[in-house]
């Protein structure tokens, strides 16, 4: 029982974290068609952030986040002028190739920088400790991670489907030269929704640096986790990603937990099988 | 256009195609004999770029002439290495043909097994199914350590003289020569196959499988003949690494090897042999030269070079030299 509970706490939190990460390569790969294998070095640029304002420069903790998303997000901009551009609408191999040599680029700079070590972001007190529920008791930061995910989950449905934004989006996810004739400016609307991508991958990266450490090779580590949860989910669908990663980060905690010397064997396999079931991912669109 | 062009150049061209295949031979073997002259000291890495090349080569065949995205095609390589590693050291079947044989064998039927899971999918679940392959046979291997070795490597393999009479020398010159053989004799058979009418079916399969199905062949038969061919080459390609060094790790079945199998190829150009060639050759120098001039930076330059390639030559390398030449000769006609 006592087992039970700490997989199910450890999962919900894991996914969670997976969630807030992966949703943005969700929109930047359902949406705008990028397959961004870069998305986990923005993670881990904030991560990096993040550690350096809290450790370094001695900053509250919800001042170290707002830094790590919004520098994230001036660091990614530029990159998306001047290189993602050039990209939208390539071939598959193409973006693999383009963002691959992104990621390379950041893990060497990231290794010069900050060098090799493993980064910590210091929770506040706040954070540490855990919560007394009477007959369990959870640490903060677990229910901390698992708000996040909830509250990106609903902040971006909000967004998607209800403003404005959402809609000049969707139009011109679906036909580009269309949206652009109505008037849409959809170099605009790429940019702010990389740029929310982005600053999404960055709190990711900060929230659950507990979870997945803050090191230089944190780009190539989790690239494949997160491509994994986006396939699953099915690529653009906000629900499909919250169900993927609940299912996977579940799989993945109670394998490590359970029989932790087959490593992620299971992990994989429950992939396998889900992709032969659900080709196009959980909550796949045909006709993609 | 391209293929009207095509068809007319057709009639014309076969000569001519059969001239870039000699071209091509004597490219490779020309290559190997400077590489001999000019690194006598380091024939260890020039017989692992061509075990390499072997693996690119095969993955050109599923994804530049099928279509067919894998971050995973290591797993070919690897079961190739370990089969030929297996049968010499529990099996004593040390004959380094044998060995190649054990490889190829193993490769293939690795092929088969990889083809029938990832041709389930398209796009990217077929990316992920691919990822997914690699890391279950890389904890598969793990696992199975008596018959792998594990994470300690499979160690202990001692091939016997090539043909009875030519050993396995400390400095690799044997290696080197029989690696450099089989690429060429690879690479002829390969001209073939993606020449033949088979050949031009998968092209035709990456085209538009639904008319290929509308004109009565199965695109899905097609892509796991090709896949078995591949597993095939990488399978020689691993049982080459495992008699050239004579040990087989885990990371010949890690994903790491898959994604710079990939790097290389695009880097290169997909869709042709030379271009699989060309990616690996310039690649595996760069990392090379790159790493051993600043290990700290290596990376940085690695990805500089990819992120130039995709913006000056989309093509790939080989690709867009090809395409500058064929633009050459179209206007001065």
């Amino acid at each position: 029982m006592q087992t039970v509970f700490s997989i199910a706490v450890d999962a919900l939190a894991y996914g969670m974290v997976l969630f807030v990460i992966s949703i943005g390569l969700s929109v930047t790969m359902g949406l705008m068609r990028v397959v961004n294998l870069a998305h986990g070095a923005f993670a881990m640029i904030g991560g990096y952030i993040a550690s350096y304002a809290a450790r370094d420069l001695g900053l509250g903790y919800g001042f170290a986040v707002l830094l790590a998303v919004f520098g994230t997000i001036v660091i990614a901009v530029p990159i998306e002028r001047l290189l993602y551009r050039r990209i939208y609408g390539a071939p598959e191999l193409t973006q693999v190739l383009m963002t691959i040599g992104i990621t390379f680029c950041i893990i060497g700079i990231a290794n010069y920088v900050f060098g090799p070590t493993l980064k910590t972001v210091p929770l506040p007190p706040a954070l540490q400790g855990s919560v007394d529920l009477g007959f369990r008791s959870i640490a903060t930061h677990r229910i901390f991670a698992i708000g996040c995910g909830l509250g990106v989950a609903v902040a971006l449905w909000y967004l998607i489907e209800k403003t404005a934004f959402g809609v000049k989006l969707r139009a011109a996810v679906d036909n580009a030269a269309m949206a652009a004739a109505l008037g849409v400016r959809t170099e605009i609307v790429y940019a702010v929704s990389f740029a929310v991508a982005v600053g999404l991958a960055a709190l990711g990266g900060v929230v659950g640096a507990e979870l997945l450490p803050v090191e230089p090779y944190y780009a190539l580590r989790y690239m494949v986790t997160f491509l994994v949860v986006v396939s699953v989910g099915g690529a653009g669908s906000i629900p499909g990603a919250l169900v993927a990663c609940l299912l996977l980060g579940g799989i993945d905690t109670a394998g490590r937990y359970l029989v932790p010397e087959f490593g992620e064997f299971f992990f994989y396999l429950a992939v396998i099988a889900i992709v032969c079931v659900f080709p196009r991912g959980l909550a796949g669109r045909a006709g993609q | 256009m391209a293929t009207m062009s095509d068809a007319l150049a057709g009639a014309q061209g076969k000569g001519r195609r059969r001239g870039r295949d000699l071209a091509g031979l004597a490219v490779i073997l020309g290559l190997a004999v400077v590489g001999y002259l000019l690194f006598p000291n380091n024939l260890a890495l020039l017989t692992r770029m061509t075990a390499i090349a072997l693996l690119v080569l095969s993955l050109d065949l599923v994804t530049g002439y099928c279509g067919v995205a894998t971050l995973g095609h290591a797993a070919l390589f690897g079961t190739g290495a370990y089969a030929s590693g297996i049968a010499a050291v529990h099996f004593g079947i040390t004959d380094p043909l044998l060995m190649l044989a054990c490889g190829i064998l193993g490769g293939a039927v690795a092929g088969l097994v990889c083809g029938v899971v990832i041709l389930r999918a398209h796009g990217l679940p077929q990316l992920v199914l691919s990822i997914a392959l690699i890391h279950l046979f890389h904890e598969f291997a793990n696992k199975a350590s008596s018959w792998t070795g594990g994470s300690d490597g499979l160690a202990g393999i001692a091939p016997d003289p090539l043909l009875g009479y030519f050993e396995f020398d400390l400095w690799g010159r044997t290696a080197y020569v029989l690696g450099i053989i089989l690429l060429a004799l690879v690479f002829a058979l390969l001209r073939l196959v993606v020449r033949s009418p088979f050949g031009m079916l998968c092209r035709g399969v990456k085209e538009d499988p639904i008319r290929i199905r509308a004109m009565g062949a199965s695109p899905k038969l097609a892509l796991m003949k090709m896949y078995v061919i591949s597993g095939a080459v990488a399978g020689a390609g691993g049982a080459l690494n495992a008699i050239s060094t004579q040990v087989v790790g885990l990371d010949s079945l890690s994903f790491t090897l898959s994604a710079e199998s990939l790097v290389m190829l695009v880097l290169g150009g997909t869709g042709s042999l030379f271009g699989a060639l060309t990616g690996t050759i310039v690649f595996m120098f760069f990392e090379d030269v790159v790493s051993a001039a600043n290990p700290f930076h290596w990376l940085t330059m690695v990805g500089a070079l990819l992120i130039a390639v995709v913006l000056f030559a989309p093509k790939g390398l080989y690709g867009t030299v090809a395409d500058l030449a064929a633009g050459r000769r179209r206007a001065g006609r």
